[in-house]
């Protein structure tokens, strides 16, 4: 069998339809100067253009028509996403989206309460995380006979502004079990925001000591449900990141046309001409992997082939937002190491979404097995 | 006369314990790595103040002449009170610009007044120096610089605006390269160098925000701001001879420094120290395969720079490029320095999208901040294009 595997790709009508109602939303709810107001705002985002979004239904875009969504499937969120990333709107419609596929996958059917609140416009989270290790699956926070939490989990993306919290824990026998836990079962003191270097980005540290679970989803299903939430976040990210990583290149390409330096734009010099055209590849690259990747997501839970495209996805994507955030900077010159020029925000951007979900070498370690074992 | 083995031993434990007993305590805020990162008025103090105590203590400006405040010692003890500064891990000596460039340019070719009026304030860091040369308009083209300046009896008028000048709100002088005259047939030839004189009406600055969301640097107004006429060095048109000599004192090209340390040097043994305990995949980080690699290149691209200074002092080993090793040295030492740190950030996980203020963040976020820092150095002095562009030309002799 060819290592090279699966090459499909498709955008299917609805898709190609949100990819443009997206890309026009956001071009107009989030210029910069929108996205710079929210900088150092609590919430990261503004809480008008998120129920527009509601209103648009795309909390809804992979939830089933029995709980108020278009069942569109995942695949349909990935041009919503890298539109979001276009246009570095902060919202929390990837970690909502998320938090629903894992409550629907782990238990099809059973959470249809908590699923209709989601797509009419809860903002939902998950809680995984306890360290820095994207790849340990072997969680401490610990759910007690009575359901209740106790541990502390970190970098929950959007708590700040979530109304239910996916908890990840460990039961007494040891198994992995879900804990949806409302946001009001947790004292503000026990949430703590973190610092972000990506400042268009809110999560937070909490301590889940002492919370009672709503409701506890436990059994096989589980296991495959956070395997799949895993590769649909690297999935959406890097969607995300591609996006994001297309409007860097257009600001510093910008750039290169308009600056001259010994009477010449600095676009015509090789040493900036030849970078941009490897940043133009690589966000090609990008593209190309995102959308082969939601062409393939249909099954549930996913297949080999999504797993596969998926990682492939993320560490391309990671990649080349990193380097493409880096070059920005440097081929600003004295203006790039402003905090007014816009390159920094994608700088910032590639270093948040370089870990989330796992970065390029933990997604290429896995591939190496995938494919070379 | 050189100076004895044992003379040069017996100074370094000197200044070993001198360090170990004065070394300053956590200030409990954040220092700046380098002279690039003076945002606050309470750094600015400590480093002032630290500076003063290294200099009053003779280990920086060994090698001046008394006269001026310096030792008047052979260089050998600079460098050795350097080693150990960077070894003991102590604050930076921050006023680089004078220390670094103006200090060496006035001790080599400043008039016998220009030395008494200026070294000593600079090592004593009395006096903070800037440097007004990159123009909004003009930065990697320097020689295009249209500030202008014009005689008008015993003065110059200077009007103009100079940008990205390091500690411009602190300091007391700046060295400035303006445009006398615009008729000139050749741009370079246009240029005169000043030691101007910043507390004058007419001279204001603008704090600008970096992109770690600190301040630091500055763009400078000129509005008819009268200085001197004795201000200016050398003769009308030298400026650009003058500019060039400052740049390989800044490029680290060329001898002459006061000393002390101008930046903290991150080595990849920091990061690998800072990684050790980290766990990916549920192992430690350091067994990972794909990272393992990487970190050997890095450790031996900071190892071939460290042996490239070796080399470069021995003269039979430099004959292909003999100019190659200290024209690269910028290049070289920046770049990896911001892959360095680019790498540390990606290579702690989850932590890495922490900044400086979480209470999680690795030691306080350093990692992530270096990074943003590190483009000061592959942008300022002369951008990391434009170093390659000299290197291609004057060492490989590539056609411009
Ligand atoms: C932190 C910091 C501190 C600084 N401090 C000072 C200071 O104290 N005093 C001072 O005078 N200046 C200072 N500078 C300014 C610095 O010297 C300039 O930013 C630098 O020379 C680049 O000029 P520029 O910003 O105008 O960029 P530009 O010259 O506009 O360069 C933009 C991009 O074009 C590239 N480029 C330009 N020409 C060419 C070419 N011919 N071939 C290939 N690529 C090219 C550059 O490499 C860069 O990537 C500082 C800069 C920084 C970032």
């Amino acid at each position: 069998m060819s290592v090279i595997g699966s090459t499909r790709l498709s955008l299917g009508e609805e898709q190609a339809m949100l990819l443009d109602v997206a890309r026009d939303f956001c071009r107009r709810q989030s210029p910069m100067s929108a996205v710079r107001a929210q900088l150092d705002s609590p919430l990261g985002f503004d809480n008008a253009v998120w129920r527009q979004m509601v209103d648009l239904g795309w909390t809804g875009i992979a939830l089933p028509e029995s709980v108020g969504g278009s069942a569109l499937g995942v695949a349909a969120v990935v041009p919503v996403a890298e539109a979001l990333g276009r246009a570095m709107l902060g919202t929390p419609l990837l970690a909502t989206t998320l938090a629903a596929q894992l409550l629907q996958r782990a238990a099809p059917g059973a959470q249809d309460d908590l699923l209709a609140e989601i797509a009419a416009g809860a903002v939902a989270t998950v809680a995984m995380l306890e360290n820095e290790d994207w790849g340990n699956t072997r969680y401490q926070v610990s759910l007690d006979s009575e359901n209740r939490l106790s541990g502390v989990k970190m970098l929950v993306w959007d708590a700040q502004a979530a109304d239910l919290l996916v908890v990840v824990a460990r039961d007494g026998a040891g198994e992995t079990v879900l804990a949806p836990v409302r946001r009001a079962a947790v004292a503000d003191a026990a949430l703590a925001p973190h610092t972000m270097i990506d400042e268009t980005r809110r999560a937070a540290r909490i301590d889940f000591t002492g919370v009672q679970a709503e409701a506890v989803i436990a059994g096989p299903s589980v296991l495959s449900a956070l395997r799949d939430y895993r590769l649909l976040g690297a999935l959406l990210v890097a969607a995300e990141a591609g996006g994001s990583a297309a409007s860097c290149l257009d600001t510093t390409v910008a750039y290169l046309k308009t600056r001259k330096q010994f009477g010449k734009l600095i676009g015509s010099y090789q040493a900036l001409k030849h970078p941009a055209v490897e940043i133009l590849t690589a966000v090609d690259a990008t593209r190309s992997f995102v959308y082969h990747a939601a062409s393939v997501v249909g099954e549930e839970p996913l297949a080999q082939e999504a797993e596969i495209a998926c990682r492939m996805a993320k560490a391309q994507a990671t990649e080349t937002l990193c380097h493409a955030g880096d070059r920005a900077i440097q081929f600003h010159g004295g203006m790039g190491f402003t905090y007014e020029c816009d390159a920094q925000l994608y700088l910032r951007r590639a270093q948040w979404a370089q870990q989330q979900f796992g970065d390029a070498r933990h997604h290429r370690t896995q591939l190496a097995a995938l494919l070379l074992d | 006369m050189t100076p004895q083995p044992h003379e040069l031993d017996s100074f370094r434990k000197d200044v070993a314990a001198w360090l170990a007993e004065h070394r300053p305590a956590d200030p409990g805020f954040l220092l700046p790595q380098s002279f690039m990162e003076v945002s606050t008025d309470q750094q600015l103090d400590f480093l002032r103040e630290w500076q003063h105590k290294v200099w009053s203590a003779g280990y920086l400006g060994m090698a001046w002449p008394r006269a001026y405040g310096g030792g008047g010692v052979d260089p050998a003890f600079q460098s050795i009170a350097d080693q150990e500064m960077r070894r003991a891990g102590v604050p930076i000596c921050f006023n680089v610009i004078g220390l670094g460039w103006a200090g060496p340019l006035i001790n080599d070719i400043g008039t016998e007044e220009e030395k008494s009026k200026y070294l000593k304030g600079i090592l004593s860091a009395e006096d903070i120096w800037c440097q007004g040369f990159s123009e909004p308009d003009h930065g990697s083209d320097l020689g295009a610089a249209q500030t202008r300046a014009v005689r008008d009896g015993d003065a110059y008028v200077i009007n103009g605006s100079k940008i990205w000048t390091t500690m411009g709100n602190y300091a007391r002088y700046m060295i400035l390269l303006a445009r006398t005259n615009p008729e000139a047939p050749r741009k370079y030839d246009g240029l005169s160098f000043f030691l101007a004189p910043m507390q004058v009406p007419g001279i204001e600055t603008r704090p600008i925000r970096k992109l770690t969301g600190e301040y630091g640097f500055t763009e400078t107004f000129f509005t008819d701001a009268r200085i001197p006429q004795a201000c200016r060095m050398g003769d009308e048109g030298d400026g650009w001879k003058i500019a060039m000599k400052t740049l390989q004192y800044e490029r680290g090209a060329e001898a002459g420094a006061a000393g002390g340390l101008a930046f903290v040097r991150v080595s990849v043994d920091d990061m690998i120290d800072e990684l050790r305990d980290v766990s990916r995949d549920g192992r430690p980080m350091l067994e990972e395969p794909l990272l393992r690699d990487q970190l050997v290149g890095l450790i031996m691209e900071e190892k071939a720079m460290a042996l490239g200074d070796r080399r470069s002092a021995i003269a039979p080993l430099t004959t292909d490029y003999p100019f190659s090793l200290p024209l690269s040295n910028k290049l070289r030492w920046t770049e990896y320095s911001r892959r360095l740190r680019q790498f540390a950030v990606g290579a702690q996980g989850a932590a890495g999208s922490f900044y400086v203020g979480d209470d999680a963040a690795r030691q306080g976020g350093f990692w992530q901040r270096a990074y943003l820092n590190s483009f000061s150095a592959t942008i300022g002095g002369g951008t990391s294009q434009i170093q390659a562009n000299i290197i291609a030309e004057h060492v490989l002799g590539l056609p411009k």
